[in-house]
């Protein structure tokens, strides 16, 4: 199997690539459906759709979601659903322009103690799902009603706002350029050094960690993509970094939420893919009474999974809020189906046990290009969520379809 | 005679396999056929051909059914000709009645309104036939699985069955519940009914079978005529394996040492019914190198008794004492009975066991993952070592440790779980029924992991519903009846007949 494996993929790589692509859709699939959608909105909306300032927008305005997805992965993966996380996103938003506005907190104060609301929140009603046994379904609906009540009285109807400059850096502001000189170089009117150095930074990095697991797999003799599709993939994600960044440079530079965004997507990933603690919540969604006879603490891991999207639910809050500079009653509606809808687009399963972090975030950037490219095109909003709903059956077909063949 | 059924010349072939391979059958009217063959022989593939759940085209072969052909083109299509199949897995409704499960899809009815009255009366008449004495209203969840199969028989009676297929019906069945069941296939046979039996079971098989047809690896090897022959478990066991298996149990030299664990006065409660006591003062001792057995029937507590001294995983108000290697240890959660080097293989490998959706390797792993990390990390290599290590060592039937676990035979599943709690490094295992659902083959090679844990100092102890089996194995065997210990004997006294002896004389 082995040896013909390879000499395809060596001889004729073309085929090689291709099979081994239909082999692996499921995992694929999903990059290869945002990439048709970006070329799709790229071409239908003229090149507005990768302009810098559109690209950094599209950061801006997605940057909430991903970080919830995150959270929410972890939460479906465990085999539960948090449909609270919209109206936390609208109380903490709330309570942080509370805070900074009324009560005239300093931001480095308000930061920390909404994030520990956060916590407070999803400990609440972990309690109940992990200890208690109640379906998180019911748990995180009262948390939906009860934490849009709160922030309705928090702001007593009201918008409240704005925020002091710092606070709405969270969101808004941009990393400072370190390598001022490098445009000139180039010889260009405009450009952000650090936001290439950073670009080129990480695509090499993520081509050098593939190569290191590579020959690791090699040396233990795992079989693993053939290499022409190896570098092919790099190519295309490598290249996708590098020309984002770039992009970015000839606007504004980093935005400090992209930051964030970023390391918390490796730091989620590293939990999920290679820590006991990822496995074993993989291994409650799995089969939650094998997990416990096989000792794990599955109530405790399952508390901890809502706590966790509790804080991240938080920190959406408290962008989300910065990005809008003010805080309104209706802030966070129905972002939780968008974040759900992500972690699904991006092949989690309802049942639990299955599902990854770049699904999701890929899943989020789905959704979110639909939202932009479509608004560009002055798509009416009736018409966008009749398409996001297909889109978002579609994948799930897509997924029970790969699954069953 | 007449002939019922003749399938002739049937092939079925799945992407890359060829489950059957030119397989001829032939039923006469009014027998008892049986139909065995080691797991994955083939038998439930064609089963499912017969019954249409494979469609008439996708298989290749002709079936003649009550002398004409039979293009069944679903289950609908064959229960009209009555053909009936009853599965492993009950298709039950548990939250419905028994009235209501027997006449499921073929309601009592006119114009889409049941009539209850003539639903009642049939169940009672149907009930009656098979021997069942509770009342049509009584939910289906709330009656034992013996009974359970006993209302699946009616709903086949129900809808006029001519041809009633088994797939190991008494396998989760006690003893007397399967005599039961197969006086029950004795009596139906009387009345006209022809059946096939699949079943693990050879001493049932000749009880009833009058001929029996043996397939191995997707083709059919003999039948055997219980009229004209003598049907032996010998024969049945070569046709079936290939080969002469002198031993069904392997040779074991026991070299048993010390006490090892050592249970005393342990006390456990009824989960819901907390004033019903399930466990009463059981007290036990397993030595090192010592294979010990518990036998009893279904009900007796003995998945209750080891659940609950594995982390308190069954029951409420625990009391009693557990040392192990002299000194107390403390069993409280499952965390801390894995601590106190103690493992437990569950009844149930599917529910309880394995998590069927991931690979291999990460199930190896589960229950001691610190075993293959570092400060909560993952060493991904290290983890692959080991479960091809285990691979090796326990003959896991796999190209890759990244195979899913679902996709695994039950005799492979199973050394999964033993692999899992081996790399917990145990000194006490105890495997709830360890052979269940698995092929004589498998069982051979699970019999030999056993034997190699005693001679590593291990101490095993074996709950089993198969007699046989215990006495096979076993060097010492507790007898459990109503939550209570009530007998030990050692392996050279006992004997079938003195267990059973144990049990009802209490």
């Amino acid at each position: 199997m082995t040896t013909t494996d390879s000499t395809t993929a060596a001889t004729r790589p073309q085929t090689g690539i291709l099979a081994y692509l239909g082999g692996h859709l499921r995992d694929y699939g999903m990059l290869l459906a945002l990439i048709a959608i970006m070329v799709f909105f790229q071409i239908m909306t003229d090149g507005t759709l990768l302009k810098p300032v559109n690209i950094t927008n599209l950061f801006l305005q997605n940057s909430y979601i991903i970080i919830m997805a995150l959270g929410m992965l972890l939460v479906i993966v465990a085999g539960h659903i948090d449909l609270s996380v919209g109206s936390v996103v609208g109380f903490v938003g709330a309570l942080a322009a509370v805070m900074m506005v009324d009560w005239d907190w300093p931001v480095l104060v308000t930061i920390p103690a909404c994030l520990l609301v956060g916590i407070l929140i999803g400990a609440a009603q972990g309690y109940w799902v992990a200890y208690w046994k109640i379906p998180s379904f019911i748990v995180t609906l009262a948390g939906m009603l009860v934490f849009r009540g709160l922030s309705l009285w928090l702001l007593e109807g009201q918008s409240v706002g704005p925020f002091p400059k710092s606070f709405q850096s969270l969101s808004t502001g941009f990393i400072p350029d370190i390598f001022p000189f490098t445009a000139g170089l180039f010889g260009l009117e405009r450009m952000n050094g650090l936001a290439v150095v950073a670009g080129v930074v990480i695509a090499a990095v993520i081509v050098w960690m593939g190569l290191r697991s590579r020959t690791q797999n090699a040396r233990y003799g795992i079989e693993g993509e053939p290499f022409g599709f190896f570098v092919a993939r790099n190519i295309i994600v490598g290249g996708a970094i590098i020309f984002v960044a770039y992009k970015l440079s000839t606007f504004r530079g980093l935005p400090n939420v992209l930051i964030t965004m970023g390391i918390l997507i490796g730091v989620y990933a590293f939990l999920t893919e290679n820590t006991t603690l990822g496995r074993r919540i993989y291994a409650i969604g799995g089969n939650l009474k094998a997990a416990k006879l096989s000792g794990i603490k599955t109530e405790w891991l399952t508390f901890l999974t809502f706590v966790n999207m509790g804080l991240l639910a938080g920190l959406a809050g408290l962008i989300f809020a910065a990005r809008l500079n003010t805080a309104t009653p209706k802030g966070g509606v129905s972002f939780e189906l968008d974040v759900i809808a992500a972690v699904f687009i991006g092949g989690a399963s309802m049942s639990g046990g299955v599902g990854k972090i770049v699904g999701a975030v890929i899943g989020a950037f789905i959704m979110g290009v639909m939202n932009n490219g479509m608004s560009i095109l002055g798509i009416g909003i009736d018409y966008q969520q009749v398409i996001k709903g297909l889109v978002l059956l579609a994948a799930v077909i897509f997924d029970v379809y790969n699954k069953s063949k | 005679m007449t002939t019922l059924l003749e399938m002739q010349g049937i092939t079925k072939t799945f992407p890359g396999v060829k489950a059957l391979d030119n397989v001829t059958l032939r039923v006469e009217e009014g027998e008892i056929h049986a139909l065995v063959g080691e797991n994955g022989a083939g038998k439930s593939t064609l089963m499912k051909v017969l019954s249409g759940v494979y469609p008439h085209g996708s298989y290749d072969g002709v079936i003649h059914y009550a002398g004409t052909e039979a293009r069944f083109r679903s289950i609908t299509d064959s229960e009209a000709k009555g053909v009936i199949i009853i599965h492993q897995e009950l298709a039950l409704v548990p939250l419905l009645s028994i009235a209501e499960n027997l006449f499921l899809g073929n309601e009592r009815a006119s114009n889409g309104v049941i009539n209850w009255r003539e639903t009642f009366a049939r169940t009672e008449e149907l009930l009656a036939k098979v021997g069942l004495h509770d009342a049509p209203s009584t939910l289906v969840g709330k009656i034992g699985v013996g009974k359970q199969q006993l209302v699946e028989i009616a709903k086949a009676l129900a809808k006029d069955v001519r041809l009633l297929i088994l797939d190991e019906p008494t396998a989760a069945l006690q003893e007397n519940d399967s005599q039961k069941l197969l006086d029950l296939l004795l009596e139906l046979k009387a009345q006209g009914v022809t059946s096939i039996i699949i079943s693990h079971k050879l001493n049932e098989v000749r009880r009833v079978a009058d001929r029996v047809t043996v397939i191995r690896d997707g083709a059919t090897v003999s039948t055997i005529d219980a009229r004209t022959e003598e049907i032996s478990e010998e024969r049945i066991i070569r046709d079936m394996v290939g080969r002469d298996m002198a031993h069904r149990y392997p040779e074991r030299t026991p070299n048993i040492g010390p006490v090892l664990m050592e249970v005393s006065d342990w006390c456990v409660w009824h989960p819901e019914q907390t004033d019903r006591q399930m466990i009463k003062n059981a007290a036990f001792t397993v030595r090192k190198g010592e294979i010990v057995g518990i036998a009893g029937l279904m009900g007796a507590g003995r998945t209750e008794l080891a659940m609950s001294l594995f982390g308190k995983s069954y029951g409420t108000n625990h009391s009693g004492q557990v040392t192990i290697d002299g000194t107390h240890a403390d069993t409280s959660t499952v965390p801390r009975a894995i601590q106190s080097g103690l493992a437990y293989v569950t009844e149930d490998r599917k529910e309880l066991g394995l998590i069927l959706e991931e690979p291999i390797v990460r199930n190896i792993t589960l229950a001691n993952l610190p075993g293959v990390s570092a400060s909560g990390v993952l060493n991904a290599n290290e983890e692959q070592q080991v479960a091809e290590r285990y691979r090796d060592a326990m003959n896991i039937r796999t190209p890759s440790v990244f195979q899913k676990v679902v996709n695994l035979s039950g005799g492979n599943q199973q050394k999964v779980v033993l692999s899992k709690w081996l790399f917990t490094d145990p000194q006490v295992l105890i495997l709830d029924e360890p052979t269940r659902g698995i092929d004589v083959g498998a069982k051979f090679e699970i019999y030999s992991i056993m034997n190699d844990l005693a001679a590593q100092g291990r101490g095993v102890v074996m709950i089993s519903s198969e007699m046989p089996e215990l006495l096979g194995m076993c060097d010492r065997i507790y007898v459990m009846t109503e939550g209570r210990i009530v007998g030990e004997l050692t392996g050279a006294e006992a004997s079938q007949e003195r267990i059973m002896e144990m049990i009802l004389r209490h």
